[in-house]
């Protein structure tokens, strides 16, 4: 199979195709085959990409399943995939059967609902599996077209404002990724991304309008790639659309955010920031691990504020992306295993918290926390998967998440013992907010008139929430089932990134001497 | 004598037709005639669009230099003829239906195109103003035409002063160019430039770009271009931005490269602060807009720049980029029009964008079309209009244009946010009027033709890449 790799990135796409031709009606009927072609396609995608998995060599640090097609302008249709972003691939074949699952209670619209999320599908795949710098673009921007309808069409009161602020922001930050595409494009006369990692990028420090840039070209472009991927991730202090989109979008649209759309600002990081341009790296990685801790420590308070349920879960994912950014500029083996065991852990947590709100939602339609009050009395089960997963936030070991904060801890101890020490204490922060959240939700009395009524989990439900507590639990006693992947190909990025680093700081040594 | 014939040929038939049609109109039953006449002009466009598209290669000048007739002008005529006569077949129903559609519209619009076709060969500045005249004059007319209404009326009185001015500076402009070169001949004036060129000579350019820059509502010459396209009856509000656009940057491409191709340093600062205005202006003067004609004016003078930004990088990339800008620029814009034209509540005409209200509720295959093209026109990956954009970057950056390219982006940014509304009016807003768009066929047709265009066209964007090289190649040498 020479191009497996298309054949899953673009399953879903086909499915949305036949959606929108052949799909006639909006009665109940055919919401229901909306849905279950929806189900089907995403599901294929999971078993097909399992392929991939089965394929991949995890010595091997080169891309993997590759292939290769002219396009416009000199640019590849290229694709492959590596250490690194197989399990992001795995991560979001996985998620999305679930989120098709989870909206299965949606009723307005639903074709072009299951359109979107399909076609989103195919968008994020891409994103993961591209290698040549317009391709990922392309993919990295389009993925907003869909997520701007989902958030403006079945989103929340407010929905509109989030819409806009979400497309802005996230637009802003891209476009100036885009000129230093051009300008990468323009220096080394290629956009094929493993040629480009390694090309080195000119690192002679110069001046810009009275600034004295150190790193030169290599930091600027950093820079540029930067705002993309830190608005995406998102990084405090660019992080004020998450909470906003997050609380107006629907459940699935919340669940996908979080679990898939944010990991692309840390695959960017991994992939071209660090690689590319590890000079610029250098020179910014204390400011960097320093916006991380904040980050950590600042959000962590913020979600302790918080009212609305989904807000809180935004803000602890701000947090927690901030370990990841973290892990990733310790750039070294365990900081970078840690910060992609750590996404992957999000992916499943943070995904399953959401979840785990649209349940309530879906019974009472408001996600204020203090509508609700001791609902352990009447959905037991539901009080049982919500523990686990408040545990598997707060990073209980024994849980995914204990792994990543762990790891990421040790690596950036390593580099900065400071800002290791300012980050541990969110661990602590997330403990209050998690469990305060879960024992005004769940514990108590159940005084609430409104909540008399209120049913446990259904069967569906239940069954949504199965993969999530097995994938948790299982990356949380064995967590070599990740790093054994990504080892090899981390190993081999740190490196090429630790040469790149001495070889620009000889020539910088070298230039001195000769003043 | 017959060599230079045999060069204007298309232009002399399409002339001749257009005369031949005025006189049947005149001597017949006049407007009787007009919807067949619609086609038969449409469909001769097309006729000499694949003549000229499939005809030899090669370049070959005419009337002592006056004329040349190279790939850079086959590809301009082709996207102008083309463009022409689908404006022609789109605004048909349109006007019969308001009863506008007089027999001089197609006739006007013939001739408006033959002065296209001269612009984009010319070799001379006599050439140059005789075809910029041709067109500007016909252009002036038909923006009036609808003679019952006040606002068509003052549409086009406002664009005959102002292009009466710009002329003006033009030919002000190219007598100083003669009076500096001593030759009105291009070939003649890139020997006197040549890498130094005296000061009168750059007055001359300078006011000579003027000129141009208002025939492509460039910014600080665009004042005319949203009362004219609020005024003018939608049809032709389609056609200003179309062809014309294609022919005035395709002369501007002709007059700074083949006139003036030995100071591209001179021109480029000129062409940039053309550039940086219009998009920044463009994006943000549509922000306040709610009638969508003069939503899509500010757009045009947008695009306008960025189309500029490609060609401020004086290279022949940044030629080829313009031209695959233009095609796909016009591509939309006809699109876009169709639904445009087809925007109507009991027979009248609708041009508020808040008609638009949940639109995507009664009709959803056009509204998706739309969506696709709004975010085409912000320059929104996957769609072709990002490509567009793609180029453009590339050419100035590589034209040493880096901050134009950092200040293009951030402005389409901002003028995302216009096209993002019309797509919020359709798909979030609240129910209100209906609005009713389903009457021809044809207009359907090019909305969606040119919706898939923009989702197809990624693939290998048919094949106009390669064509706008060679163009391009032409030009620059």
């Amino acid at each position: 199979m020479d191009n497996l790799l298309s054949i899953v990135t673009f399953i879903p796409a086909i499915a949305a195709g036949i959606l929108a031709l052949f799909l006639r009606g909006e009665d109940a009927a055919a919401q229901t085959n909306a849905k279950w072609v929806a189900l089907i396609a995403t599901t294929l995608t999971f078993l097909v990409s399992l392929f991939i998995l089965v394929g991949f060599d995890p010595a091997n640090t080169g891309f993997q399943f590759v292939e290769e097609r002219e396009w416009l302008l000199g640019l590849k249709y290229k694709m492959g995939v590596d250490g690194i972003s197989v399990l992001f691939v795995m991560l979001t074949t996985f998620m999305m059967p679930l989120t098709i699952a989870a909206s299965w209670g949606v009723t307005t619209r639903v074709k072009d609902y299951m359109i979107a999320f399909l076609l989103l599908e195919t968008l994020m795949l891409g994103v993961f599996m591209a290698l040549d710098l317009v391709l990922f673009y392309l993919f990295f921007e389009a993925g907003l077209i869909p997520m701007f309808l989902i958030i403006g069409i079945w989103g929340g009161k407010a929905r509109i404002y989030a819409a806009f602020k979400f497309f802005l922001y996230t637009f802003l930050g891209s476009v100036l990724m885009l000129v230093a595409m051009v300008a990468m494009f323009a220096e080394a006369g290629t956009t094929d991304i493993p040629t480009l990692m390694r090309h080195e990028f000119a690192s002679e420090s110069f001046s810009v309008l009275g600034i004295h840039v150190i790193g030169g070209m290599q930091t600027l472009m950093f820079l540029a790639f930067f705002a993309s991927f830190a608005v995406k991730m998102p990084m405090w202090p660019v992080h004020t659309w998450l909470p906003d989109a997050h609380v107006q979008a629907p459940t699935a649209g919340s669940v996908v955010l979080a679990a898939i759309l944010l990991k692309m600002g840390g695959y960017g990081f991994l992939r071209f920031s660090l690689p590319m341009f590890p000079v610029g790296a250098e020179v910014l990685t204390p400011l960097i691990l320093w916006m991380s801790a904040i980050a950590i420590v600042y959000t962590s308070l913020v979600a302790l504020a918080q009212e609305d349920m989904k807000k809180l879960i935004a803000y602890s994912s701000v947090a927690h992306m901030g370990y990841v950014t973290m892990g990733i500029f310790a750039a070294n083996q365990q900081g970078l295993d840690g910060a992609i065991f750590q996404m992957v852990s999000h992916g499943f947590v943070s995904g399953a918290l959401f979840l785990c709100v649209g349940v309530i939602y879906d019974r009472m339609h408001t996600r204020e926390i203090d509508a609700y009050g001791g609902l352990v009395n009447r959905m037991p089960a539901y009080a049982l998967i919500f523990m686990f997963f408040t545990m598997a936030n707060i990073g209980l070991p024994g849980t995914s998440g204990f792994i990543g904060e762990f790891l990421t801890l040790v690596g950036v101890f390593q580099v900065n013992t400071w800002v290791a020490a300012v980050a541990t204490t969110g661990v602590i922060l997330s403990a209050a907010y998690a469990l305060w959240l879960y024992r005004r939700v769940v514990m108590g009395d159940l005084i609430k008139e409104s909540l008399k009524t209120i049913t446990d989990m259904s069967r569906r439900e239940r069954a949504i929430f199965a993969p999530l507590v097995v994938m948790t639990l299982l990356l949380g006693v064995y967590p070599r089932l990740v790093t054994d992947i990504t080892g090899p190909s981390v190993e081999a990025l740190i490196s090429n990134v630790e040469l790149a680093q001495s070889v620009a700081r000889a020539a910088t040594a070298l230039a001195q001497a000769a003043h | 004598m017959q060599a230079d014939l045999n060069v204007i040929l298309p232009e002399i038939l399409l002339s001749v037709f257009a005369m031949a049609a005025l006189l049947g109109a005149v001597y017949t039953g006049r407007d009787r005639l007009a919807p067949m006449l619609v086609w038969a002009t449409a469909a001769l466009m097309v006729l000499l669009a694949i003549t000229i598209g499939m005809g030899g290669s090669g370049a070959r000048t005419a009337f002592g230099g006056m004329i040349n007739d190279d790939g850079f002008a086959r590809f301009a005529k082709v996207t102008i003829l083309l463009s022409a006569a689908a404006v022609l077949v789109l605004g048909q129903d349109y006007m019969a239906r308001r009863g506008i559609l007089r027999f001089e519209y197609p006739v006007l619009v013939a001739l408006a195109v033959v002065g296209m076709m001269v612009m984009v060969s010319a070799g001379d500045l006599m050439a140059l103003y005789m075809g910029l005249e041709l067109q500007s004059l016909a252009l002036y007319v038909v923006a009036a035409m609808r003679r019952d209404s006040v606002k068509s009326t003052e549409a086009g009185l406002k664009y005959f002063v102002l292009g009466a001015l710009s002329s003006g500076l033009l030919l002000f402009g190219a007598s100083l160019v003669y009076g500096f070169a001593g030759t009105t001949l291009f070939s003649g004036i890139i020997a006197a430039a040549d890498g130094q060129a005296p000061l009168g000579l750059l007055i001359g350019l300078v006011l000579v770009i003027s000129g141009l820059a208002f025939k492509i509502s460039a910014v600080p010459f665009h004042m005319w271009t949203p009362d004219v396209y609020e005024g003018a009856p939608t049809p032709i509000t389609a056609f200003f931005a179309t062809a014309p656009k294609v022919a005035a940057l395709g002369l501007f491409a002709r007059v700074v490269h083949d006139a003036f191709g030995g100071v591209v340093a001179d021109w480029q600062q000129v062409l940039a602060a053309l550039s940086l205005l219009s998009m920044f202006l463009g994006a943000i003067a549509a922000i306040g807009q709610t009638d969508i004609k003069r939503l899509m004016a500010y757009s045009s003078i947008a695009h306008m720049g960025y189309a500029l930004m490609g060609l401020a990088a004086g290279t022949a990339f940044g030629v080829q980029a313009m031209l695959v800008y233009v095609a796909i620029y016009v591509t939309m814009n006809l699109g876009t029009f169709a639904f445009i034209l087809s925007m109507e509540r009991d027979g009248q005409p609708v041009t508020d964008i808040r008609s638009l209200n949940l639109y995507s509720k009664a009709e959803p295959g056009r509204a998706l079309a739309m969506l696709i093209l709004m975010f085409s026109l912000a320059g929104v990956p996957p769609l072709l209009g990002f490509f567009g954009k793609l180029y453009v970057l590339r050419a100035a950056y590589e034209g040493g244009l880096a901050w134009l390219a950092v200040a293009g982006v951030i402005a389409s940014v901002i003028g995302a946010f216009y096209y993002l509304r019309i797509v919020y009016y359709m798909y979030f807003g609240e129910e209100g009027a209906t609005l009713e768009t389903g009457r021809s066929v044809v207009q359907w047709a090019f909305l969606m033709g040119s919706a898939a265009v923009m989702v197809l066209g990624i693939v290998n964007m048919f094949g106009v890449e390669a064509m706008a090289q060679a163009a391009a190649a032409t030009l620059v040498r």
